[in-house]
């Protein structure tokens, strides 16, 4: 009986407010897409960092034969050097540094040759052309600048490079669009609040003399509010599987089935981190809907 | 039943109080008619009773309850116990006289099969047999406020409150409502009434606490409405009622053309 009465007051209610209700939608729609857009913006640099961070590290590239700089005036490095360099790497660079290993020109060539067995660019290259390095591990990927500072200008140094700033301008980037996805989802979810506020308020206000009625029999507050909350839940949750639903399609097919063709060597975000977004998003949608509706509510149909 | 106790309203900081100091004590299944002058404090008497105002000063006590310190959520407990009727019905105007007395059950989760048996035997104990499928405007200003009376009494409350429940009726209208009043009275309703109808008051002969800017200045057991001012007060001559036109006013210039 009170079920069936609420539900028959939610849905008079949405009926009545139909333009506003659609309103609600659409804008819960855009902000909480924005807000997921977002999420699997940060999931995609994840997955990046997973598959990459991990493996490269920080060379240090030994003075090669007729190098220019200035360090490798005595030309290619010797074994004092190097050895010095490492005597540095286990001292002063012990907390910075878990692990080292040298990979000599050889070594350099063979992995060069697995990777481009074809030769690279139609150049045949040998041992010769290869640099020998130190690889450093770092026990923090942050610390490379104190592993740049303490490395470079030493003797037999030609310089020292962090191999993740290759993925920095691409992280960058996502960054940057994640903070755009988040910035216009913040302002779209204020808006959306503000809608759902003005939608119950007018709910409210066309609802007065049912209110009134309500209070003077006895009716407890919650079963006086409780049609009101559902008819801004309901629209903001019909909102969130809209967006959930966009991201869905966004990811299908500009992603797997475009993206993922076209450069195939990195991992992308896929159908299962939507379905791992969609419920915060219905989450976000209720609680967007009881925030709104605790401010009116208790200045509209008090007891 | 009510208990009044040196209970005082001021509704704005600083005015006049709208009750003062007003100790009143109605019994279960009395019939009381509160009466007094436009602004005496009559309506501001029953929403304390409701609960819809709380007192300045001093205690209400409502069943037993005391209402002033009563907890929000303890309210519509309170109010179930109560039923009122207003001047104006205030009846839903989109739903039919048997859904506005049923709805007064859903709201507060009333099974549907007692509301099935007991919205018909309240029409039919307030007159309206046969009218239940009638919207509010398809009826006499007299059968409204039944179905509104229906509707306060539709969950057996122990205490019926009436503000002008006849002020907008006509005499032989109102004295079919008075008739049913005083039946749901006698079935142990107490029934607190305000009003400004003299004939009515004067023709129950029940008690009659009479307020006047506030505060009680009769409470008698078998009362009539009490003095009424004469329309035209005693002044002495007044030049306005006297002579319209030609008092203190300038006379009037009359702009002929030439
Ligand atoms: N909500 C309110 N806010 C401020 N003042 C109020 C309010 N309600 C009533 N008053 C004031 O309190 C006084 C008593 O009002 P009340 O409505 O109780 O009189 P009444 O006896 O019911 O009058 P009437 O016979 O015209 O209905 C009046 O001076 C009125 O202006
Ligand atoms: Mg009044």
């Amino acid at each position: 009986m009170r079920f069936q009465f609420v539900l028959g007051e939610v849905f008079s209610g949405l009926r009545r407010n139909t333009t506003m209700v659609v309103a609600v939608v659409l804008v819960t729609f855009v902000s909480l897409t924005f807000v997921g857009a977002a999420a699997l913006l940060q999931a995609q640099i994840g997955k990046l960092k997973d598959d990459w961070y991990d493996l490269v590290e920080v060379s240090v590239f030994l003075c090669p034969e007729g190098s220019v700089s200035p360090t490798c005036a005595t030309g290619e490095a010797t074994e004092d050097q190097i050895d010095s360099v490492r005597q540095v790497i286990d001292t002063e660079l012990s907390s910075q540094v878990s692990k080292v290993y040298f990979e000599s020109k050889q070594q350099a060539f063979e992995a060069f040759s697995e990777r481009y067995p074809d030769g690279y660019q139609g150049t045949q290259l040998t041992a010769d052309d290869m640099q020998a390095s130190l690889r450093l591990k770092l026990t923090d990927a942050e610390q490379f600048a104190v592993v740049s500072d303490v490395l470079s200008g030493r003797d037999g140094v030609e310089i020292v490079e962090d191999q993740r700033a290759v993925f920095e301008p691409l992280f960058r980037t996502l960054n940057v669009a994640t903070l755009l996805a988040a910035g216009l989802a913040g302002v779209m979810l204020l808006a959306a609040v503000l809608l759902i506020t003005t939608t119950i308020r007018l709910s409210a206000v066309s609802r007065r003399k049912e209110t009134e009625i309500m209070r003077l029999v006895g009716a407890s507050n919650l079963f006086i509010q409780l049609p009101f909350l559902l008819e801004g839940a309901l629209a903001a949750v019909l909102g969130s599987l809209l967006a959930g639903g966009g991201l869905w399609l966004a990811v299908r097919f500009m992603v797997s089935d475009w993206l993922e063709r076209s450069v195939d060597w990195v991992a992308y975000v896929s159908e299962v981190d939507v379905f791992r977004v969609a419920p915060l998003l219905v989450i976000m949608a209720v609680a967007l809907a009881a925030l709104s509706s605790f401010f009116t509510l208790n200045r509209y149909t008090r007891i | 039943m009510i208990r009044f106790e040196n209970v005082s309203k001021v509704y704005a900081r600083g005015a006049r109080p709208a009750l003062d100091q007003v100790s009143v004590d109605v019994e279960r299944g009395e019939f009381v008619f509160l009466v007094g002058a436009s602004g005496s404090g009559k309506s501001t008497f029953l929403s304390l009773v409701l609960r819809e105002q709380r007192p300045t000063r001093g205690r209400v006590y409502v069943a037993g309850r005391d209402v002033a310190n009563l907890s929000g959520w303890r309210v519509p407990t309170l109010r179930r116990q109560l039923g009122v009727v207003f001047q104006d019905f205030r009846l839903l105007q989109n739903k039919t006289v048997h859904e506005n007395v049923a709805f007064a059950l859903q709201v507060i989760g009333k099974p549907r099969h007692v509301i099935r048996d007991t919205v018909p035997e309240v029409l039919e104990m307030v007159g309206l047999t046969g009218k239940g499928k009638r919207m509010p405007t398809e009826l006499s200003g007299g059968e409204q406020q039944r179905a509104a009376i229906a509707r306060a009494i539709v969950n057996r409350p122990q205490i019926l409150l009436a503000d002008e429940p006849t002020g907008n009726l006509d005499p032989t209208t109102s004295l079919g409502i008075m008739r049913l009043l005083d039946r749901i009275n006698r079935t142990g309703t107490t029934v607190v009434m305000a009003t400004h109808d003299d004939e009515i008051v004067n023709e129950m002969r029940r008690r009659v606490v009479e307020l006047s800017d506030g505060v009680v200045v009769r409470d008698e057991a078998r009362g009539g409405y009490g003095e009424r001012e004469s329309i035209l007060p005693d002044v002495g001559a007044s030049p306005v009622l006297d002579a319209p036109g030609s008092g203190t006013r300038a006379p009037v210039q009359t702009v002929r053309g030439s």
